[in-house]
């Protein structure tokens, strides 16, 4: 059986997964919950000054469902906590020290100001605290009074903020980033600058869900007026992926701790964070749409997975994607793919041709029989092997891609396939086209 | 390619050629294929406290198995499948889902369609056995101690399973040369292809710390006296080995059988070629064993054969689902027709006559003036089994015939632990039979390991 345990800047936990900052950990009801059904740590709902922020009495979460009512994506206007600061320090102690094997680290939001740092930091310390983490990202609310996305925004605050909780703390920091941002690089290279131990990513992504069309009000309204929401869920984990492999690559910040956020639902969707680099990952979403046992499947996932590939331990395979990660112009520019579709599965839908003839490359022939009988099949003179038909293709497995073998010929250009490499940067079409010598 | 079955009148063997008797007696129902199974998995709500898991006997948590194979956790679903029933995989092929998880399927409401339940269930173990890894699960630390488990079917099974993974040492005994019981000699051979039932019980002896006895039959090899003299504790998973009269005379002629029998050897068969069957064929019941006979006699090449019921369709045992399955597979079902005399020339079933019934107020059968006969050359009786007490001894305390139990399956007589259908109060359900046969593996072990 695979180790799952996670040893996360020294902070040991059963397994990788750790609940999210959000709502699920806001309390000790629930964060006890949480643990009884097998998290392997918390970090605790964003901790702040008080008095507590107020929340709105209505809607504060709304969801994008898929036609088939699978939530996609949730959005929340919701603040950091709204409970007193003591009450919350009271029962993360108690919580601590009731599963001391799991992780407990705590989500901090106060004013960019010296002083209230310097205030709240030894408090979390003397509750047993694991780590802290710095809401750099909440993007709504809180960022109208010059905190969460509205620092996270600024390099220089970031440092500034990291600086000082490395100050007047010996807890490790992580810094949560906000995904609002041109480039995500340039805040996690300011975190490592102010000295944070690790990042966390994404935080939420500014959001309005939708409209209501009969009564002309943006969707969720409280009382006919709405704000743009933080959103999540599984349709971000993309944005987050690239994120994440971003500052994995960079070469300021490559090896800087990472724990991944963003849209993990199942074994395969952390496991993909973890072979870009991440050493646990958060979950929210998933929790607050099946509730907490989901861990139990996404624990049995990752340990069949890691056995079936014969990783030991999770840093075994930690990264191990990284490399692949280039830049567009890296791309070799002499690899040839076709898409095949595999007859004897295939529905007959005709999905495949009317998008590639509408809208690709005019590749996947329609042919019917004299009794009617419906057949689609790819030709291969015109397909660039864009892969639209596999990403849309209904059917599992039904059309995949082949890459043409050395020698083969590409019916669509003639090209005889070589095996070499050649990408763009040395391409006769590009007029800042290197010599060989150069490249 | 069909052709015409042999109609020669009386009991005949080889009315089809062997290309049809593989095709009759293959998979009824065909495991679902990849993207079939992921579909079905996604359609799964993952519902708290889920209604199905509810009304499973062995509480099997389905929507984390479903969950997994959604998630291309194919093994992690077999595990949650095992864990909770041993005999999934069976289960998985005969369970009547019908009136357990998959009528509790909150996708009935709007739908009409539950998640397929069993044939996921199937997809799921189906890959566990055919690609078995590392052991799902280990045995604990050596108890030491010795349990005699009697019976090999469904309950004994999961009782010898639950017993061995806590660490005791376990002896089965059957009377029969297989393992398995019910699995084994008891269902219709298409619900089991492929020696599905052997493959499942080498699995689930793989675990350890079992030891087989085969062909020692209870009062007669060994009694409970004997064996708990030495053993720990004593598990009766005996089943119901008599078989119900029919309550009007039976006269000796070739054609009568009793329907557990013609299913047992049908199992059993070498070639299907080998096993006669009637031209006409008649059986009495109106449970799962009728339907399995029924089925199984028109595969064979029977061209008649009839179910003949006392009460209606609603009072059957066997299932909506079976019931249909019987009838979409050329058997007739009559109904409200109780058996009064079983015809005979030569030596030989000739038919069978019956009286019409109606149901009286009080819910009971009245018989009419009402006649009728059917031809047949082969009459099978299928009304039900019993329990047969002689074997275990008297000491036992019994009520309405079957064995007395606790919930855990304790019986009157210290050490002696009981479940499967040889059990009061069950509805005769092999997923029954394996709630009991775990449930009783946990107390047996707590009593003997107490500290």
């Amino acid at each position: 059986m695979a180790d799952i345990s996670s040893n996360f800047l020294g902070i040991k936990s059963p397994n990788p997964f750790w609940l999210a900052s959000a709502p699920p950990t806001d309390k000790e009801i629930n964060v006890t919950r949480a643990f009884e059904a097998g998290w392997g740590g918390v970090v605790w709902k964003t901790l702040g000054e008080d008095p507590p922020v107020v929340n709105v009495n209505g809607p504060r979460y709304s969801t994008l469902m898929s036609q088939d009512r699978r939530v996609i994506g949730l959005n929340n206007i919701e603040l950091i906590t709204d409970r007193p600061l003591m009450q919350n320090l009271e029962e993360i102690r108690r919580v601590k020290r009731a599963w001391p094997d799991r992780a407990m680290i705590v989500s901090l939001m106060v004013p960019c100001v010296e002083e209230s740092w310097k205030r709240i930091l030894p408090m979390v310390e003397d509750v047993g605290a694991d780590g802290i983490e710095l809401n750099f990202g909440c993007p709504h609310g809180m960022s109208e009074r010059g905190m969460g996305a509205a620092v996270g925004q600024v390099p220089e605050y970031i440092q500034m903020v990291t600086e000082w909780c490395k100050h007047y703390s010996k807890m490790p920091v992580i810094v949560k980033l906000t995904p609002n941002i041109t480039d995500v690089r340039l805040a996690a290279r300011a975190a490592k600058r102010g000295g944070a131990d690790a990042v966390s990513l994404i935080n939420t992504i500014n959001s309005i869900m939708g409209v209501d069309l009969e009564s002309m009000v943006m969707h969720p309204s409280t009382g006919g007026w709405g704000s743009h929401g933080g959103y999540c869920g599984p349709a971000v984990k993309p944005i987050a992926l690239n994120m994440v492999g971003e500052i994995a690559r960079d070469a300021e910040t490559a090896g800087l701790p990472i724990s991944g956020i963003g849209g993990i639902t199942t074994w395969r969707d952390a496991a993909e964070y973890i072979a870009l680099g991440c050493g646990t990952v958060q979950v929210c979403t998933a929790a607050m749409v099946y509730g907490f046992k989901i861990v139990e499947d996404m624990c049995d996932g990752l340990s069949n997975f890691m056995d079936a590939h014969g990783y030991k331990t999770i840093d075994d395979f930690r990264g191990k994607a990284v490399p692949t990660v280039k830049d567009w112009k890296q791309l070799n520019l002499k690899h040839i793919d076709k898409a095949v579709i595999d007859q004897d599965s295939c529905i007959q839908c005709g999905r495949c041709h009317v998008v590639c003839e509408d809208t690709s490359h005019q590749a996947i022939f329609y042919k019917k029989g004299e009794n009617g009988e419906r057949k689609f099949e790819i030709n291969e003179a015109e397909c660039v092997g864009c892969n639209l038909c596999v990403s849309i293709c209904p059917v599992p497995d039904t059309i995949s891609m082949r890459t043409l073998a050395v020698g083969e010929v590409d019916a669509r250009t003639g090209i005889t396939v070589t095996g070499e490499y050649g990408n763009w940067t040395t391409h006769p079409n590009n007029p800042q086209c290197l010599t060989p010598a150069e490249a | 390619m069909e052709s015409t079955a042999n109609r020669a009148c009386g009991v005949h063997a080889a009315r089809l050629n062997l290309v049809e008797y593989a095709v009759n007696f293959s998979d009824s129902h065909a495991p679902l294929t990849k993207p079939q199974a992921l579909i079905e998995a996604e359609r799964c709500y993952y519902c708290y406290d889920a209604p199905c898991a509810t009304a499973c006997p062995t509480s099997i948590d389905i929507p984390s198995f479903i969950q997994r194979i959604a998630q291309g956790n194919d093994r992690g679903a077999a595990r949650a499948i095992l864990e909770a029933n041993p005999l999934g995989g069976m289960c998985a092929r005969v369970c009547p889902t019908e009136v357990l998880c998959e009528q509790a399927c909150v996708r009935n409401t709007n739908e009409d369609k539950p998640v397929e339940i069993g044939a996921l269930q199937r997809y799921a173990t189906d890959a566990l056995f055919d690609n078995p890894g590392a052991p799902l699960f280990t045995r604990s630390a050596s108890t030491g101690k010795r349990i005699a488990v009697v019976g090999a079917g469904p309950a004994g099974l999961a009782c010898a399973h639950g017993l061995a993974m806590r660490g005791n040492d376990v002896v089965l005994f059957d009377a029969h040369p297989k393992l398995g019981g019910l699995n084994e000699y008891g269902l219709a051979t298409y619900k089991t292809t492929n020696g599905f039932a052997q493959k499942e019980i080498d699995w689930l002896l793989s675990i350890g710390g079992i030891s087989v006895r085969c062909n020692q039959r209870l009062g007669r090899d060994m009694t409970v006296d004997s064996l708990l003299a030495g053993y720990d504790a004593v598990f009766l998973g005996l089943g119901l080995s008599g078989v119900n009269a029919i309550g009007i005379a039976e006269p000796q002629a070739d054609g009568l059988r009793n329907a557990v029998d013609f299913i047992a050897e049908l199992r059993q068969a070498g070639s299907f070629s080998d096993i006669p069957v009637g031209r006409r064929v008649v059986v009495i019941g109106g449970g799962m064993t009728a339907v399995d006979a029924a089925v199984q006699a028109t595969k064979l090449g029977a061209e008649d054969v009839t179910i003949v019921y006392r009460r209606g369709a609603s009072a059957m045992s066997a299932s909506t689902v079976e019931q249909r399955w019987a009838q979409t597979h050329g058997v007739k079902i009559k109904h409200w027709s109780a058996p009064k005399e079983i015809l005979s020339e030569n030596g030989k079933v000739s038919g069978v006559r019956f009286a019409m019934t109606t149901q009286r107020a009080d819910g009971g059968i009245t018989e009419t003036d009402e006649q009728f006969t059917i031809n047949a050359d082969m009459v099978l009786k299928a009304i039900g089994q019993t329990y047969t007490a002689d074997h275990a001894g008297g000491k036992i305390e019994l009520k309405g015939g079957r064995i007395a139990t606790d919930e855990d399956g304790h019986t009157s007589v210290a050490r002696v632990w009981a479940g499967g259908d040889c059990r009061v109060g069950g509805r005769d359900l092999t997923v029954e039979a394996v709630e009991h046969g775990k449930v009783a593996a946990q107390s047996i072990h707590a009593a003997l390991n107490a500290a």
